[in-house]
């Protein structure tokens, strides 16, 4: 497989959120608004891409029997980083994000691709595997932060279009799934074509 | 290079291996992380402060004194007289769960203005105590606690509650009448100096 269908495979085809339905915690915890999604969206695609590059790298030396736990202490430790450096640079968006950094270790997805790709690729295409993921995992859920704001807050990107208050089921916990599962049909439907 | 086998010895030091490549980085970036992190909770502590008691940022900002998990910061002037002093309070009896403000009162005891530091209450309800979101706080500037019932009206109080959010008002409420009798008790014993 090239790696440019790899790329676009995470985006579009294989789309973590819209079509494999993985990592659906966070996706559904954070999108309350534009800004948020994106936020987390770039952590995550941060954690996919270092984990898969440096799982594909040790991926001989590292005994099948204790690939999970191996696995597992990688990716904790690019969360954690991430976690300390947006802490420091980022405060502000820590403070929103800040009970949903810890979460991207056992965020499927992470786990996911390093388990199904990163051990069984090379170098260079697990990289490319997990910013093609990531960024397909940080549209998702901009997309569902975006609408759940407008219609939540009527807002866009914490920038305030109409002075009212919005359907605030949007941006309670059933007006994620309610959102999600309309762009979910919207992509199959575009999809299929 | 083959694949390791899956021995007792190759998996002990694999992930001993990992472990310690992983505690070692980690490490690192805490100490170059610290400092930032730091600093930017200091900022962002000190601009609530300003924000609570106004003028602050001209002043000078005291080394917080604790007190029975309340914090007191006494703000004085350039020329040394007391403006204010903020404290830091909180309540358990958030919608969800514990969240922590900070109020600014002046010698007499009259709140000055108060905000949210850190809270998990619902967007879109709950989260209009905060300043950021709603004008809502605003209704208790100016007023003294010992005459100003601290109490939503639906209790028979004077406070006017958040509409569909009776319970973070209420939260509010609490952790306010904390901070003032925190305060008090911290003034009758000659904490501000």
């Amino acid at each position: 497989m090239s790696n440019v269908k790899t790329f676009t495979n995470g985006f579009i085809k294989e789309n973590p959120v819209f079509i494999l339905l993985l990592g659906l915690c966070p996706t559904l915890g954070v999108t309350t608004s534009a800004i948020n999604g994106l936020g987390m969206g770039l952590a995550t695609t941060f954690v996919l891409f270092m984990a898969n590059m440096v799982v594909s790298m040790v991926k001989k030396g590292i005994p099948d029997k204790v690939r999970i736990p191996a696995y597992i202490v990688i990716i904790a430790s690019f969360v954690t980083i991430v976690d300390l450096a947006m802490a420091a640079y980022a405060f502000d968006l820590h403070r929103s994000l800040g009970l949903f950094i810890p979460l991207i270790v056992v965020n499927c997805v992470v786990l996911g691709r390093a388990e199904a790709f990163a051990s069984k690729n090379n170098v260079v295409s697990s990289m490319v595997d997990g910013l093609g993921m990531g960024l397909g995992f940080t549209f998702a859920l901009t997309l569902l932060g975006a609408v759940r704001e407008l219609l939540g807050s009527n807002a866009i990107f914490n920038i305030k279009l109409v002075e009212a208050d919005g359907m605030i089921v949007f941006v309670l916990a059933p007006g994620a799934f309610i959102a999600l599962a309309y762009l979910i049909a919207l992509m199959n439907k575009l999809s299929k074509k | 290079m083959a694949k390791k086998e899956s021995t007792f010895v190759n998996m002990v030091l694999t992930l001993f291996l990992v472990c310690g490549i992983a505690a070692g980085a980690l490490g690192y970036i805490y100490t170059i992380t610290k400092e930032p992190i730091e600093t930017a909770k200091k900022d962002f502590l000190y601009k609530q402060i300003n924000v609570v008691v106004p003028g602050a940022d001209q002043g000078e900002i005291g080394e917080p004194i604790e007190k029975e998990g309340l914090k007191f910061y006494v703000v004085k002037d350039n020329s040394g007289q007391v403006i204010g002093t903020a404290v830091e309070s909180f309540t358990e009896s958030g919608f969800s769960g514990r969240f922590d403000i900070i109020v600014g009162f002046d010698q007499d005891g009259k709140i000055l203005d108060s905000n949210v530091l850190t809270h998990k209450e619902t967007p879109g309800l709950g989260d209009k105590m905060s300043k950021d979101v709603a004008p809502w706080n605003e209704q208790f500037k100016e007023k003294d606690p010992a005459s100003y019932k601290l109490i939503v009206k639906k209790d028979g109080g004077d406070v006017d509650a958040i509409t569909a959010a009776t319970i973070s008002s209420r939260g509010y409420c609490d952790a306010l009448q904390k901070a003032y009798d925190g305060y008090m008790k911290f003034k009758n014993e000659g904490g501000i100096k």
